[in-house]
């Protein structure tokens, strides 16, 4: 635990503070403020990974997000990380670091194999070879074997325990980027009186005075979206020895803009030559990086390879910090700098490399050719110039413009309120820089894209093969496709295109830039919006009562419905047999809170409603109910539910429970695009009132014991409501009292303020005591309108049947207009063949078979001529058999014959009877009585 | 994601609103036939350029809103609420 290679002094680095961390096992020492990039370096570790496709060696490249090599899984179990890039991850305490893709170890890969059969794996390897002529047959057979040797790291297998958040913020400017530029930028927007965010990525660099300027360090902008709106993300723990457990691990910001700034710098980029892709290897400006932020020695012998003057500073630092320079080699003829005791070789570039997992040391040669010179180093820096970080503007779509004297893309223009300034405008010190992209070699590999192993001659190949097209070559080649979206790769990349086909790199142009400028968590993506928490529970009022008495919930929507409410052992089936049984006997109660509820206020609501639904509510009367159905314009049934005037301009409608919100909205566009002018005012208030309906031949014993007011069939007659009051232990609680039912029984509905309700619940319950009463769920609740042959909005009402097919033809009135209306009469909405609401008993005792298709013949050949099919099916415990309702051809013309329902699926096939379907009391008497 | 800036509510994120169509076709009168229906429910053009639809605040005020959106760049170029209820 040495730190060989950490320099004396200097460097952003606390000495007083060191940190232990393994990398593959083995224990090392770095400082607080290292990456694990500069901590490795410091201990000497240069090799960290395997490439992707040929598992060469391969080191720390970079000294940021732009990395293409040292990436690292990181952590154990549940929160083990893959592909972390070393050269942004801060180093904490413990820190568990393994390298990827290699087996069985980083020194000694059998997947390196790859590299010497490379000559068989050229560019499109995997399409020509697997997805040709024969088919996607072959790649099916071999894709499982291919991503697991052409991997990278492993995905943690079990659920991320970290906590992550989104946040929401609005100012008048947004920096992004913390370096020089960025900080005059925010400071002269700060001036103006702007609300200005600065986010950086870095750890906390700057800091301002100004109270309107807001700093986000760890924080780096990966996306401009429509309306300038930026997504950022926030590390705000991954740094911390013991995190909090108040602090979540990301934040995902929504940053809405009204300018961007972007002094997001310039990326230095590679050079082409063989065997440059050697652990040892590195830009320039990183191997300063190290030295200077850090104060790490990335090596002892540099030999610097460059095509500008940059990489003269970087080698006067590393100079300074002890390393030898054995050479610089100048790819320009005329180098506009000289350097003190620094050999310098003029029109000269690396033509080879040695050293198996490190470089050992370089062939040197003119470009102009003939021989080489042999140089001892263990460190190699590279320098072919510099590209702006244009990403952010190109997806504002900014355009870019290439300028020829930094031979890179800069901004251009923007139709959006984005602009550049500093490095990322392309205001670089005067570079002298000369385009050399890659130095001709009589062998190895010249790689361009490090990450994805695409070599220059890949990319000559696939211009040879007619991908001239700078977006066919990526995908062609995969160029610029890896997790580092080739930010020091692609300008070189489309250069060399360039120079293949013999075009101007200016008319290859670039490929799109797309977020995220660099990799995100899916943690933070998700937000906090996981597990319960990824939409709303809502629950009755009487819910704590329902679970208390044992009750089975199931999902309606977004609400918790109880199924059924088993007795000691009883299953789920018996327990929703005994509920239905009791309420065709005695009585029973279900919650029905969670129908929709919109209460509609004005004079004009009877116009209103007339035109929502088909059948005529203009002439329904103070106190009285109906059931209404309305239609979608295109004709077919949109929802049904009732329609109760309570007072003359005061009406209340109710709707199914998942489709309460889209009725909602479809009476507030009527009222507001359409008819503006009709004096309606609608309150959905589905939440405000819990609502109770009391079914069976006891109900009005149970009612008559429970409210204040004359509950005779006389004096309340069908299709009634009224106001009253329930007794209830606590008090009186004002209610609404419906006669109507949806089971087919006797039944009433009771609706009181949702803070009342668990009272009135109680109070049905202790009224319906003597008369048997039993609480019923939605499973019984089904059995009982399957029996009487009630439709639901989805299984029969499935947006594609007409009010017709459902057999409630005879409710369109003919005398009025309504939605939907107009598009009735369409020729396939009247033609023969519709398939019609029809009820089916199963024969010979079977069991009917779940949404099975109707045939006439189970024997037919496949495919078999399909009649219909089963849209809701239960054993009738009160009929003592197998029942359904179901769509069929022409179904009303077919009660009485027996046809087959057949589902593949179970392998079942039962004989079933066609009928009308209303099973129980098809006259209705029982409602009435 | 768009910025919908609603009249009564001012500027807030597309997640507060729902989408609700085109509104450059106009409503057929209750009286028209089911051609001129067939036209308004079905037929839509897919204009490159300002497009006219219906926006609901439904997670604010629940106006509907008619908003001109320009298809080529989801630049919202105008905005209007409906009725003033």
């Amino acid at each position: 635990m040495t730190q060989p290679f950490r320099l004396p002094n200097g460097g952003d680095i606390d000495r007083a503070r060191p940190i232990a961390f393994t990398f593959d096992g083995i224990r090392h020492q770095g400082y607080r403020g290292d990456t694990l990039a500069s901590a490795l370096l410091a201990n000497g570790v240069h090799l960290v990974a395997r490439s992707f496709k040929y598992h060469r060696p391969r080191g720390i490249y970079s000294a940021g997000t732009e990395e293409p090599n040292a990436l690292v899984q990181v952590g154990e179990g549940a929160r083990s990380e893959p592909n972390v890039r070393a050269t942004t991850l801060e180093l904490v305490d413990g820190l568990v670091a393994r390298s990827q893709n290699r087996w069985p170890s980083l020194r000694l890969d059998a997947g390196a194999l790859n590299d010497f059969a490379s000559p068989l794996m050229p560019s499109g390897f995997y399409y020509k070879t697997f997805m040709g002529p024969a088919g996607p047959r072959w790649w099916l057979r071999y894709e499982h074997a291919i991503r697991r040797v052409a991997g990278m790291g492993v995905a943690a297998d079990a659920a991320d325990p970290d906590r992550y958040e989104h946040e929401h913020a609005h100012c008048d400017v947004l920096v992004i980027g913390a370096g020089a530029a960025g900080v005059a930028a925010a400071r002269e927007a700060a001036r103006d009186g702007a609300r200005v965010i600065v986010c950086d990525e870095q750890p906390p660099r700057a800091s301002f005075a100004e109270a309107n300027i807001a700093l986000l360090s760890r924080t780096t902008a990966f996306g401009v979206y429509d309306g300038l709106l930026v997504g950022a993300l926030e590390r705000l723990a991954d740094h911390l020895d013991a995190p909090p457990a108040n602090v979540p691990r990301h934040r995902l910001w929504k940053i809405r803009a009204g300018r961007i700034v972007l002094a997001t710098g310039a990326h230095e980029r590679g050079i082409a030559y063989a065997g440059n892709d050697r652990p040892g290897t590195m830009l320039a400006g990183a191997a300063q990086t190290y030295v200077e932020r850090f104060g790490v020695r990335p090596g002892s012998r540099a030999v610097v390879l460059t095509n500008n003057d940059a990489a003269y500073e970087s080698a006067r630092a590393l100079q300074s910090a002890g390393v030898a320079i054995a050479a610089i080699v100048d790819a320009r003829p005329q180098p506009t700098v000289s350097v003190d005791a620094i050999r310098v070789l003029r029109s000269s570039g690396i033509v080879a490399t040695h050293g198996r997992l490190r470089v050992s040391s370089v062939d040197v040669a003119s470009l102009a050719g003939g021989g080489s010179e042999r140089i001892e180093c263990d460190l190699v820096c590279v320098s072919g110039g510099f590209n702006p970080a244009v990403h952010l503007f190109s997806q504002a779509r900014g355009t870019l413009r290439y300028d020829e004297k930094l031979a890179a893309f800069v901004p251009d223009r923007s139709p959006l309120a984005i602009s550049a300034v500093g490095a990322a405008a392309g205001e670089l010190p005067s570079l002298n820089l000369e385009p050399v992209w890659s130095i001709r070699a009589r062998t190895g590999k010249r790689f361009v894209d490090l990450q994805n192993d695409v070599t220059a001659d890949d990319i000559a190949l696939a211009a040879r093969e007619g991908y001239t097209s700078v977006e066919h070559l990526k995908r062609y080649t995969t160029l610029g496709m890896g997790t580092d979206q080739g930010k020091t790769s692609n300008v070189v990349g489309l250069a060399i295109l360039a120079e293949a086909i013999g075009t101007p790199i200016v008319n290859v142009g670039t490929t799109t830039f797309r977020p995220p400028y660099a990799p995100i968590t899916l943690g933070a993506v998700a937000g906090s919006e996981q597990g319960a928490h990824l939409a709303p529970t809502r629950r009755s009022a009487m819910h704590a009562w329902h679970a208390k008495q044992g009750a089975r919930f199931v999902t309606a929507g977004l609400w918790l419905r109880p199924h059924s409410y088993p007795r000691g052992n009883e299953s789920e089936d018996d327990a929703a047999n005994r509920e239905a049984r009791n309420v065709r006997t005695n009585v029973g109660v279900v919650d029905v809170s969670t129908l929709g509820k919109i209460e509609l206020m004005g004079h004009d609501v009877a116009t209103f409603l007339d035109r929502l639904y088909i059948n005529t509510i203009g002439t329904l009367g103070v106190g009285r109910c109906r059931y209404g159905v309305m239609l979608r314009d295109d004709g077919l049934v949109l929802d049904d539910g009732t329609v109760s005037r309570l007072a003359p301009t005061h009406y209340l409608v109710t709707t199914t429970t998942v489709n309460a919100v889209k009725v909602m909205q479809n009476m507030e566009f009527l009222l507001q695009a359409v008819w503006p002018e009709l004096d309606v005012y609608v309150t959905s208030v589905t939440e405000q009132w819990a609502a109770a309906a009391i079914a069976g031949p006891r109900s009005r014993d149970t009612v008559a014991a429970l409210v204040d007011i004359d509950v005779s069939n006389a004096a309340f007659p069908f299709l009634a409501v009224t106001s009253c009051n329930v007794r209830a232990s606590q008090g009186a609680i004002p209610a609404r009292l419906f006669r109507m039912s949806y089971s087919g029984e006797l039944a009433y509905e009771i609706h009181v303020a949702a803070d009342r309700g668990s009272d009135m619940w109680e109070a049905v319950i202790a009224a319906g005591e003597p008369f048997g009463l039993m609480p019923y769920g939605t499973e019984a609740m089904g059995t009982l309108r399957i029996e009487k042959g009630h439709i639901v909005v989805g299984p029969e009402a499935d947006g594609r049947t007409t009010a017709d097919d459902l057999g409630l033809g005879k409710m369109v009135s003919a005398a009025k207009w309504c939605v939907g209306k107009p598009l009735l009469s369409r020729p396939a909405l009247c033609e023969r063949g519709r398939w019609q609401l029809v009820g089916l008993t199963a024969l010979d005792g079977a069991a009917m078979p779940r949404a099975a298709k109707i045939v006439a013949d189970p024997d037919h050949a496949l495919p078999n001529p399909m009649l219909g099919h089963i849209t809701s099916w239960c054993y009738s415990p009160n009929l003592s058999q197998w029942i359904a309702l179901a769509l069929l051809a022409d179904g009303r013309a077919r009660h009485g014959e027996t046809l087959w329902a057949v589902s593949p699926l179970a392998d079942a096939r039962v004989r079933v009877q066609v009928g009308p379907p209303c099973f129980i009391d098809p006259e209705g008497a029982r409602l009435r009585t | 994601m768009l910025t919908i800036c609603c009249p009564y509510c001012g500027p807030r994120g597309q997640s507060e609103f729902s989408y609700g169509g085109d509104a450059s076709v106009a409503r057929p009168s209750p009286e028209a036939g089911g051609d001129a229906w067939f036209a308004y429910v079905y037929a839509r053009h897919n204009p490159k350029g300002p497009h006219q639809e219906f926006w609901q605040h439904s997670a604010g005020c629940r106006a509907w809103l008619k908003v001109t959106r320009d298809t080529r760049t989801h630049d919202i170029v105008a905005i209007a609420a409906l009725a003033a209820k």
